[in-house]
């Protein structure tokens, strides 16, 4: 999986014969710094540099405006409450996976990545039928009053739904590399199963749990589609940051759009220095 | 399921297995049934013809020549970069490497906004693009270059560590044997990584293919033109016509299935030929 394996490899260093001329090799390089920067970085310079067109103190009001304080406070307390959750999750999930064997762990493992396999949209859709008025436990929701699709709980579980593997996939990675047999120590030691999971397991995974938490984190704060399908956009009430800025955008205001767009490119560039951090605390010794 | 004791010696299997299971089944497996048994309940009439009208028929078209295209170049950019990535040292290389892993990293809905300042007619790029007859946005090749974005990372990371554990002798040989670099690439270097960029191009396809928060921005969202299929469901959902979004989205997850499957399929390939891989 693209995840797990993303950890920078050093390069080899090759005999001439069974490397490139040196202009081949800058050509090489030059086509790829062309590409990711026409592609990538321009893009992600263009959102700090349209937030910031009409001056910081535009920028502020935009940031600090009611609406996208409110944003702000269900996005953070939609990935309070799912990120946690997807963590414990993924780490049951890992345990389960790596430390046994059993029948239908390939499906397990499938319908853990299912998540990415499917539209957001269509996990929207799955959620509004299921809970929404007309869904199956629509009249059985209504009579106790309870709402979750257009309400708050909805935001929250289709976060939840395409967020599901980041930790888990993460997690198993590291499990899988390093194998069970300090666990199996500790246990001949004598340790019970909460103590080898606080004291050999956890320490064993915490890089890439942290990594897994940082992914898992950034998709929480930034779901569209799922959201979007499952929001109602009822304003002040279940209006995420990302729908925020499609709001604005909408309005044609560029800048207020672009302004809490950039919160989430700051997001996107701390989930990037924490793999950073994770590959140079990680790297074999 | 009968209960062995082979199946490992470390506690916690009850524990993790059921909260794992139990937990997937509620959030993932309970609603994606909901979709299948609305399906199943619909009449098949009304499927076929929420399915086939002519702006359906559109989307489809559009969402899936589209997203073949995007892998496709992702194909090609992607093998370039983890070459690049894998084989050089240069200056700047940790930066590229991190720029990859913006599009995973990027909410989608900042990336489509970005790509639209980008490349809109008076856009920093899209300026010198629009003089040449090359109109991005409001576009199917917008759609086209949100999808690529977004599937940017999958070929780079598939394929960068089997390019990294392919073993030098065997190239060495190739070129005692009196093998040109073109030479040694076409036929000891792409065979060995062909299985990893199919691999990363399906997954980059079933990101495509699902993709939302970039094409609306970029895409316009004109019906019959520039309107993708999952924005076609969330259109019928605003109507509140569930039965046409429910026959749109079983399509759609037909095809996401398939995709899984070949990916499946792909890997297991790549893993009888190379053994396990050294990432």
């Amino acid at each position: 999986m693209p995840f797990g394996e993303s950890i920078l490899i050093a390069p080899q260093i090759r005999q001439p014969g069974v490397t490139e001329p040196a202009p081949v090799r800058w050509l090489l390089v030059s086509a790829a710094a062309v590409l990711l920067g026409l592609f990538v970085a321009v893009p992600l310079g263009a959102v700090f540099a349209t937030a910031l067109r009409a001056g910081l103190g535009r920028y502020l009001e935009a940031i600090l405006h009611p609406d996208a304080r409110s944003a702000i406070g269900l996005t953070l307390l939609t990935a309070a409450i799912v990120v946690p959750v997807n963590a414990l999750f993924g780490i049951a999930a890992a345990w389960a996976i790596a430390n046994f064997r059993f029948r239908g762990k390939r499906l397990l493992i499938t319908l853990i990545d299912l998540p990415f396999s499917v539209s957001p949209v269509i996990a929207g859709l799955a959620l509004v039928l299921v809970f929404g008025r007309q869904g199956w436990l629509g009249d059985w929701l209504d009579a106790r009053q309870v709402r979750i699709v257009f309400a708050v709980p909805g935001v929250v579980l289709a976060t939840a739904f395409v967020t599901v593997p980041y930790v888990a996939r993460e997690v198993l990675a590291v499990l899988e590399a390093q194998g069970s047999d300090e666990e199996a120590a500790a246990l001949t030691l004598g340790a019970s199963a909460w103590q080898i999971l606080a004291r050999v397991t956890l320490p064993k995974i915490r890089w890439g749990l942290l990594y897994g938490i940082a992914l898992c984190n950034a998709r929480a704060m930034g779901e569209f589609g799922a959201v979007s399908v499952v929001s109602g956009h009822v304003r002040g009430e279940t209006i995420t940051l990302p729908l925020h800025a499609q709001i604005l955008y909408d309005q044609y205001d560029a800048v207020g759009a672009f302004a809490v767009a950039s919160l989430l490119a700051l997001l996107a560039l701390f989930t990037l220095v924490t793999k950073k951090y994770v590959e140079r605390r990680s790297r074999p010794v | 399921m009968t209960v062995r004791r082979a199946r490992g010696i470390l506690p916690g299997f009850g524990l993790s297995l059921g909260t794992s299971v139990l937990y997937l089944t509620l959030l993932v497996l309970v609603p994606l049934a909901g979709v299948a048994l609305r399906g199943a309940t619909a009449r098949w009439e009304d499927i076929w013809h929420a399915s086939t009208s002519a702006r359906a028929l559109a989307s489809f078209r559009l969402s899936f020549f589209a997203s073949v295209a995007a892998g496709a170049g992702n194909a090609v950019a992607g093998l370039l970069i983890a070459w690049v990535l894998v084989r050089y040292r240069f200056a700047g290389r940790s930066v590229l490497d991190a720029l990859v892993d913006v599009p995973f990293a990027l909410p989608t809905a900042v990336a489509g906004l970005a790509l639209t300042a980008v490349y809109s007619a008076d856009g920093w790029l899209g300026r010198w693009l629009a003089p040449l007859g090359i109109e991005v946005a409001y576009t199917p090749i917008g759609v086209w270059l949100a999808m690529t974005f977004v599937g940017l990372p999958f070929v780079v990371r598939t394929v960068q560590p089997v390019l990294a554990g392919i073993d030098a002798h065997l190239e060495e040989a190739a070129a005692v044997l009196g093998a040109g670099r073109l030479q040694a690439f076409g036929r000891v270097i792409f065979p060995t990584v062909l299985p990893a960029v199919l691999t990363g191009f399906t997954l980059a396809v079933a990101r495509a293919l699902g993709e939302y928060g970039s094409i609306v921005f970029i895409s316009g969202n004109l019906p019959l033109r520039t309107e993708i299929a999952p924005l076609l469901i969330v259109a019928r959902l605003e109507q509140y016509d569930y039965a046409g979004a429910t026959a749109l989205a079983l399509v759609l997850l037909l095809a996401s299935f398939a995709l899984l499957f070949a990916t499946n399929v792909l890997q297991r390939w790549s893993v009888r030929r190379l053994g396990p891989s050294p990432g």
